[in-house]
């Protein structure tokens, strides 16, 4: 047993929701294996991490129990004890590969830090180990790659970066705190399998934590799971994922969805709500007296149509001109090419007041439910403020957003509240009623469930389908979620640098993909062979 | 990178060209004949006279000959002449921006140096009583105007005192030479360069110490922490480092504007330089000379811009020269 973690406790400040972030958690950490800690936001699985670490914030303090690190508890290491242990220990990679480096000091300097912070090797050494790490964890191009700066590498290598900067003391334990949840599938897979090859290699204890679960599958001996700071189940990975005791841990596998998509009736002979021809693109940074263009081709000559009743779903990965295809929908940016069509309206060809008239008929949801309500007003206002200006009457309109709030599942009362005092998925709810209001035709839903928790988002999909069903619309659905992608779509698109590459019904698409792309997303989407064998 | 300066160059000339296009037809909208103003000031109003002045000074070509020779003669670095003082105005400019640059220079030197310094204290022991006396005093030299502050210097530290010179460049009539002279030069700089810096030095002092509080927030600076970095290597290397990107911005702002910015000091410390110059030009209704100043100002605006990207560019590598 390289750790044992025994009974912790850690107690947040006083006057928060709950007294302790972690309550009487206990779990060990196993040379050769894999950890994973499951459990939603706020459950307690990042503290657990950052006490591994010594780095709990301030306020959060450890009331009782202990960590074991090869018999000695780390609970009682002196501040000097703790700079000579992180690091060398135990060490850490973070969510965010962008942010959890120094943008401005080279990737060889940062990892060379690891061993300048314990005082070993001279200057020169460091840099080879640094190299020798590089290639270790399989960055392209490993020369130019130690003399980088972060912002010159992608996401999928920068998090390669940081596992070498982890790797670079020999470890005996690597604590992971959703390293893969900010990447794309297909950087996702790669990275899941270099994690799982080191740990073989050089025989580590990982802690992985995550949540999500086709992730678990993928890589996990054992799996602890967590809600609101105590340990509801742990065991063996196949005893979790396939013979779960505790209903908090099904709720859970319940409420990931699968890749088979439903059957669905099909929608015969409908008009278009949206017909999109020829869309295309063109990004133009730079330009100017002395230097060349940058060109970035966003949306390739993009068409679909979009029928009354019908979701389609927008899928690819980051870059892939999905986002840009929606705001050209929208017309929250100018085509350089092509038509959208709302019913006999073509969007744009018209402007002024005739296009502040027709944005009514086509709605926005977004991914970020804290960053897309203004936060200084009411939420009232927030619903009110679109049907007002486009002449409803005050009184009138705070009675409809009374109804729609109730129809999104929130009580009427939430109009006096501002939007910090409700959780992500009740705000993306709000934002939902925002978006009706104006009683759409289409929705467009621009990755609006991918920062909520599995179970939220589960709920979320069924409002969405629910509405969709009962107020007749038409949705485009972006999406990087596959999953959710076969939940909730009729018709899939594949996106892939600005173009699209194949669509087709969601079930075609699932049991018979032909494009190379489509194959690659699909099996780069982690837990498919134990999801199938749960579900 | 070279072609990166040479742009900007470029356009650091045609937005100086405007300016003193601008400047030309400041000086023609000014009310009356600028003849009529050099002959009335000259003792004499008698047509003859005033029409020898008009010629002598191209006054009597249209206005774009004017324009084309007063351009041509910035060109040539030549601002015209300044009949007041009876000598060409770049040397009169020439003669003053040395003292301006020494006293601007020092006290920018001193202010970044001191407000760094004391708001990166201020940011380590944040909440403590360091920290407050710290912001306080910032916020008293921020809110104090720069003229009292100097006036009370001078009351303090040379009527009540007696420990530095109260106004002046240098010792009249000492004669120092080598050393001498430079302690001398240095003892009349500590006032003025101080009162200028100590009002910089609050604004630096207050932006370094809330960026660096910004940036102990970031990921990187958790992932420094992991590495088992000691507190002062993660300060100064990580923290510092990414907080004084937006000083660099601010500072750059500030130190194109140090040349004009000065005026109030040098006037009530008597100090010889650009500032006191074009206050005189000012009273003096001295047209020739105060556009020669504003023409200098704004190169040194351009060129202080210019430096800023430059050292923009070498603290933040997201930052390409092509961009």
């Amino acid at each position: 047993m390289t750790v044992v973690v025994k009974n912790l406790k850690l107690a947040l400040p006083p006057g928060g929701d709950r007294a302790h972030a972690v309550d009487d958690v206990s779990f060990d950490l196993t040379a050769g294996k894999i950890l994973c800690v499951v459990g939603e936001s706020g459950s307690g699985k990042s503290m657990c991490a950052h006490a591994l670490m010594g780095l709990l914030p301030d306020t959060v303090t450890a009331e009782s129990g202990e960590i074991l690190f090869e018999g000695k508890n780390l609970l009682s290491l002196s501040p000097a004890e703790w700079l000579a242990f992180r690091g060398r220990g135990i060490a850490m990679v973070f969510q965010e590969p962008m942010t959890a480096l120094n943008p401005l000091m080279r990737i060889g300097e940062q990892i060379a830090e690891m061993f300048e912070a314990h005082g070993l090797l001279t200057p020169r050494e460091r840099q080879q180990k640094a190299l020798a790490l590089i290639r270790e964890v399989g960055l392209p191009d490993p020369e130019r790659a130690v003399r980088a700066y972060p912002h010159q590498l992608s996401g999928g290598q920068r998090q390669r970066a940081m596992i070498a900067m982890a790797l670079a003391l020999e470890p005996a334990v690597l604590v992971a705190d959703e390293p893969t949840t900010a990447l794309d599938v297909t950087t996702q897979a790669q990275i899941l399998k270099l994690i799982r090859d080191l740990q073989r290699r050089r025989n580590m204890a990982v802690m992985f934590i995550t949540h999500d679960f086709g992730v678990v599958a993928e890589i996990a001996d054992r799996v602890v799971v967590l809600q609101h700071g105590k340990v509801v189940e742990q065991g063996t990975a196949d005893d979790v994922l396939l013979r779960a005791q505790h209903p908090y841990t099904r709720a859970l596998l319940a409420a990931v969805p699968t890749l088979q998509p439903p059957q669905r009736t099909p929608l015969p002979d409908r008009n278009k709500a949206v017909e999109v021809i020829g869309l295309g693109k063109t990004y133009v940074s730079g330009g100017g007296w002395f230097r060349s263009e940058r060109r970035v081709q966003a949306a390739k000559d993009v068409s679909f149509d979009i029928f009354r009743g019908e979701t389609l779903g927008l899928v690819g990965e980051s870059g892939s001109g999905k986002s840009s295809v929606a705001r050209l929908v929208m017309r929250l940016i100018e085509p350089d090419a092509g038509t959208v069509r709302i019913g006999d309206v073509d969007l744009t060809r018209i402007g002024g007041k005739a296009l502040r008239e027709q944005r009514r008929r086509i709605q926005m949801v977004f991914q970020d439910p804290f960053a897309s309500l203004n936060p200084r007003r009411k939420v009232g206002n927030i619903i009110t403020d679109g049907p007002i200006a486009h002449g409803i009457d005050p009184a009138a309109a705070r009675k409809r957003a009374g109804e729609l709030l109730s129809l999104v599942g929130l009580n009427a009362s939430a109009m006096e509240r501002f939007p910090h005092e409700f959780s992500g998925g009740q705000r993306q709810r709000i934002g939902i009623a925002r978006a009706l209001a104006l009683e759409p035709e289409i929705l467009v839903a621009d990755e609006a469930v991918s920062a909520l928790d599995v179970s939220v988002q589960a709920q979320v999909l069924d409002l969405l389908e629910d509405l969709k069903a009962r107020l007749g619309l038409s949705m485009l659905f972006i999406t990087h979620d596959l999953r959710v992608a076969a939940q909730i779509c009729d018709r899939i698109a594949v996106m892939q640098q600005g173009a699209i590459v194949e669509l087709k019904s969601a079930s075609l698409l699932f049991a018979a993909p032909e494009h190379a792309y489509t194959r690659e997303l699909l099996s780069a989407v982690p837990g498919q062979t134990s999801s199938s064998k749960a579900a | 990178m070279i072609s990166f300066i040479a742009q900007r160059i470029a356009k650091a000339i045609v937005v100086l060209l405007a300016l003193v296009v601008m400047n030309f037809f400041l000086i023609r909208m000014a009310p009356g004949d600028p003849a009529v103003v050099m002959a009335g000031e000259a003792g004499a109003g008698d047509q003859l006279f005033i029409a020898q002045l008009r010629e002598k000074f191209g006054l009597d070509q249209p206005l774009p000959v004017q324009l084309f020779l007063y351009v041509k003669g910035i060109l040539s670095l030549d601002l015209g002449f300044s009949f007041r003082q009876q000598m060409p105005v770049s040397k009169l400019i020439l003669d003053r921006l040395p003292a301006t640059l020494l006293l601007t220079g020092t006290a920018f030197a001193i202010s970044l140096a001191f407000g760094i310094l004391f708001g990166a204290l201020a940011a380590r022991f944040a909440g403590t009583w360091a920290d407050t006396v710290i912001t306080i005093a910032a916020l008293i030299f921020y809110a104090t105007p720069l003229f009292w502050v100097a006036l009370m210097a001078i009351l303090l530290f040379s009527v009540t005192m007696d420990w530095l010179p109260s106004f002046g460049y240098e010792t009249v009539g000492a004669g120092y030479t080598g050393l001498a002279h430079v302690l001398d030069v240095a003892a009349h700089l500590i006032l003025p360069a101080t009162t200028i810096g100590l009002f910089f030095m609050a604004t630096y002092a207050r932006m370094t110490r809330a960026s660096m509080l910004e940036v102990s927030r970031l990921d990187f600076v958790k992932t420094a922490r992991a590495k088992g970095l000691s507190d002062a290597v993660i300060q100064r290397r990580h923290v510092l480092r990414n907080a004084l990107l937006p000083v660099v911005t601010l500072a750059g702002l500030q130190a194109g504007t140090l040349v004009g910015g000065a005026v109030l000091t040098e006037t009530v410390f008597a100090w010889p330089g650009i500032g006191r110059l074009m206050y005189e030009a000012l009273l003096q209704r001295d047209y020739n000379l105060l556009l020669g100043v504003f023409v200098v100002c704004s190169a040194m605006v351009l060129a202080f811009n210019l430096i800023t990207d430059l050292v923009y560019r070498s603290v933040d590598p997201r930052i390409e020269f092509a961009a």
